[in-house]
């Protein structure tokens, strides 16, 4: 019986580089931002970094194939790097690839690094791209927003929600994530908004308008993790470990299956359960201090909070409005400005959200600096929701 | 006895305000005002000659008994493809048969009649369809563009069941040139009209008519109904005049209501008159180009049986009002439009992967499990119920006639499309199976969840770069 990944590993050291759209940045650059940052707080050199996984969406508009990028990019010294790409849930793919490989025993130290670079296009939103040669034949030219509107079609339908209300739940959203990104200079969107700008914004997807959408932004994220006792010995007392680590693939069902309705995403569900499993997490609502999830758009955010188990199925507008998930309510989400106004450099995001915990639970995160945060979990999507990816992180304090 | 057993018909749902064209072309051409009365039909962006040709042949295979036929024949001087049959396309998407004899014939205003003499006076078997479609092309502000329209018309010719007998054809073949459109022209050259009516019409006509009433015995002034198909308004009247034919004869045009639809515009008034004829009636119809076919029928007790589920009077009223022009231009490609950097991506079809899901993508097919039941699209190795996920045990399902409700929605103004928004969402089928699939003939307000949708087959994109294009079955709200 497998015994899970809880308490085996942890994080030596972070890195996370300026989101945005970093026009005088190539790929590289962003790379080294977020690893100069990390290896320093890692506080170890470069050729004790055993094993490295590497994180890139898009590969036509970024980096380009392989895991060369990196080991270029970096200057490693020969060792292992694997390449990974799960849609925009590529972030914490890597990060999964570094733990399991120190959680194995078959490396001490290794480097999980993320990267995009989306602001190379002459246009707004994500690359325009193929979905593959039998893909594009009949499935619709769906952008992202357009796609997760049917999220918003969908809860709206299963509910019986009129479009109002959920449109100024999902305008709660957007305005709280703006309001913590104020506070965050790292973060791509640093301007708060009011929720009849949200509300009244044109529409880039019905019912999703443009304050609902999740900034387009390069950057890049990384990780150095080892193993609690090695950290130790780099006398690290402050240790952050993973507690879990999940992820659920869409196999179809959702898509092609009348038991899905729409209205919820099926694999967060189940990569939650087996993460609080993995975890030991009991009651969420309780016990998790903050969640960064996966908020491309308002919508998901809303529904992720029903996925997450921390508001009651058909309850999350209620919820949201009453600032469950602001950043002085129960389960602070977005506690860094989020998807919504940190960015998301497709690749960087998984890794950004762990980097948010990190930072909390050793209690340096400036002005948005939670009050005595102890466990986190992060939610990272990739896909569409009725064909996705979805894995899940738990992070917290080592005891 | 042989003739027409079943008729079907098409037109485009978008009809386009002749004032509003006039309105942008009059201050070049003021005579175009005298034009200016009512609407006509235009293709949506993604229809074509071959997507209405699929509409018609299917209204037409609505009304015959064990809706299929032996043949189908494609007639059309807008054929999407030079060489590709473009009849086995439109077979395909009818999931006829394929033992079934084709053909696409073209290169005259009178194809689709020349095509119905030559199915009439062979030994047909039991069915066979002619398909004439148009999807007109005409430059900007031209008289031609205000007087004609794109349409489809479909007809099957057998022996059983005939609801217009088949009395007999003339043709007279002569090259005479009153337009023409080269190898390399995009539009049609013209000659005077008044000539074209003088010179053509009014001899080539009374020739080939009088020569077939000689030989079926049968005088002009018995003629109920009579079909000229032409642009030009007066004309039917002063050929019905020089032969004898009586003017209460005369087939409208529907130059003010749908537009002169070309090749298939024989065939659509042909439809349009079975629809509302009665047993005995004497149907004269003929087709002008190069000389001109002229065709005699007679209504028999079948005539009142035959119901297609659209039929000529269906789609004329099944109507939506454009205003319009630019957005005319644009789908006819008449004006090079700014439609942005989205649609730069190469849209190459990779013709191996399109021929392993030619069943999926033309003929709209999916599967339906032996061992459990689950009806799904695309149909896949494993069975999709997770319940069942047997291997390879999934019957051909056929999707197109199937009617399904939207489940999700959105109305997308982010992705590229010939007219924004993108309607696309995931629709629940009746009797199972679901799909994310496109929206068309969305009017904005007319969907959510819960609107029901039938099944269409249009354009799913243009790779300009190749001149190739991709077809595939969209949703429209009913």
């Amino acid at each position: 019986m497998a015994s899970g990944i809880k308490d085996k590993v942890v994080i030596l050291g972070m890195g996370c580089s300026k989101f945005g759209e970093r026009w005088e940045s190539s790929p590289s650059d962003l790379m080294v931002e977020a690893f100069e940052e990390c290896i320093q707080d890692a506080g170890i050199e470069r050729n004790q970094i055993e094993a490295a996984w590497f994180g890139a969406g898009i590969d036509a508009f970024g980096v380009g194939a392989s895991a060369m990028p990196l080991a270029i990019a970096l200057r490693l010294n020969y060792i292992p790097v694997t390449k990974v790409e799960n849609m925009c849930a590529t972030g914490t793919e890597a990060f999964r690839g570094a733990v399991y490989a120190v959680a194995s025993g078959a490396c001490d130290i290794a480097l999980a690094l993320g990267v995009e670079k989306l602001k190379d296009t002459g246009y707004g939103g994500l690359p325009q791209r193929t979905r593959g040669v039998e893909n594009d034949m009949y499935w619709p030219n769906l952008s992202a927003p357009g796609a997760f509107a049917q999220l918003a079609t969908g809860y709206r339908a299963k509910h019986g929600l009129n479009k109002a209300d959920l449109k100024r739940a999902m305008a709660h959203v957007s305005v709280k994530s703006h309001a913590n990104g104020t506070k965050n200079p790292k973060a791509h969107l640093r301007r708060a908004i009011t929720e009849e700008q949200a509300i009244n914004a044109p529409y880039i997807a019905e019912p999703i308008g443009l304050f609902d959408c999740c900034g387009v932004s390069d950057g890049a994220a990384c990780a150095i993790v080892t193993t609690p006792e090695i950290a130790r010995s780099l006398g690290k007392d402050n240790r952050i470990s993973v507690k879990a680590l999940q992820l659920a693939v869409s196999n179809g069902t959702e898509s092609g299956h009348e038991s899905w309705d729409g209205s919820y995403l099926k694999t967060t569900r189940i990569a939650t359960q087996r993460a609080y499993d993995e975890a030991g997490i009991k009651d969420p609502k309780k016990e998790l201090s903050m969640t960064e999830v996966h908020d491309c758009f308002s919508i998901t955010e809303l529904v992720t909070m029903e996925d997450l188990q921390l508001a009651d199925e058909g309850h999350a507008v209620n919820d949201v409005l009453d600032g469950k998930f602001d950043a002085d309510g129960n389960t602070p989400c977005q506690i860094d400005g989020g998807l919504k106004c940190f960015g998301h450099p497709i690749g960087a995001s998984g890794l950004r959200m762990i980097y948010e915990n990190y930072l909390q639970f050793q209690g340096r995160a400036g002005d948005r600096q939670l009050a005595d945060p102890t466990l986190g979990l992060n939610h990272n999507l990739g896909g569409f929701p009725h064909q996705n990816i979805c894995s899940i992180s738990i992070i917290g304090a080592y005891d | 006895m042989i003739g027409i057993t079943a008729w079907g018909a098409y037109i485009p749902r978008a009809r386009l305000s002749k004032q509003a064209m006039a309105d942008a072309n009059t201050w070049f051409d003021a005579g175009l005002k005298s034009l200016a009365r009512g609407e006509r039909s235009i293709c949506n962006w993604d229809e074509d000659t071959i997507t209405m040709a699929v509409e018609a042949g299917r209204d037409c295979l609505s009304a015959l008994k064990d809706n299929t036929v032996a043949s189908l024949y494609l007639a059309s001087t807008t054929l999407p493809f030079l060489d590709r049959q473009n009849s086995v396309v439109v077979t395909e998407a009818l999931n006829l048969d394929k033992h079934i004899r084709t053909m696409d014939i073209s290169a005259s205003q009178r194809a689709a009649t020349s095509a119905l003499i030559s199915l009439l006076e062979s030994n047909v078997q039991n069915n066979a369809m002619l398909v004439g479609s148009e999807h007109r092309r005409s430059k900007a502000g031209s008289r031609a563009e205000m007087l004609w329209g794109d349409a489809a018309a479909a007809v099957t010719v057998g022996s059983d069941d005939v609801v217009a007998e088949f009395l007999g054809a003339e043709t007279r073949a002569e090259d005479f040139v009153d337009h023409y459109r080269g190898q390399d022209a995009e539009f049609d050259y013209d000659w005077e009209e008044r000539w074209i009516r003088d010179e053509g019409f009014l001899k080539s006509v009374p020739a080939a008519v009088n020569a077939l009433l000689d030989s079926a015995a049968i005088s002009a002034g018995d003629i109920t109904r009579f079909i000229l198909p032409t642009d030009q308004a007066r004309t039917p009247g002063a050929v019905a005049k020089k032969i004898g034919i009586n003017v209460d004869a005369i087939v409208d045009n529907q130059i003010t209501t749908c537009g002169v639809a070309g090749v298939a515009q024989p065939i659509l008034l042909l439809a349009g008159v079975l629809e509302k004829s009665n047993p005995g009636d004497l149907i004269l119809l003929v087709g002008f180009g190069q000389g001109c076919d002229a065709l005699l029928f007679r209504a028999t007790e079948q005539i009142e049986n035959c119901k297609p589920l659209l039929g000529v009077a269906g789609a004329l009223a099944r109507r939506r009002e454009e205003h319009n022009y630019n957005r005319f231009l644009s789908f006819n490609n008449l004006i090079e439009r700014d439609i942005g950097k989205r649609s730069e991506a190469d849209k190459q079809t990779f013709l191996s992967g399109y021929n392993r899901r030619k069943d999926l993508l033309t003929a709209f097919i999916g599967g339906r499990c032996r061992e459990c039941g689950t009806v799904q699209i695309p149909k896949e190795k494993y069975c999709v119920n997770p319940e069942c996920n047997a291997l390879e045990s999934q019957d051909d399902a056929i999707f197109s006639d199937k009617t399904g409700t939207v489940k999700t929605w959105t109305a997308d103004r982010l992705t590229f499309d010939w007219s924004p928004p993108a309607y696309f969402g995931m629709v629940e089928f009746d009797g199972g199976g679901k799909l994310m699939m496109d929206f068309t003939e969305v009017e904005e307000g007319s969907i959510d969840s819960g609107s029901k949708v039938s099944m269409h087959f249009r354009i799913k994109q243009f790779d300009s770069q190749r001149g190739f294009r991709k077809y595939f079955w969209k949703a429209s709200p009913l």
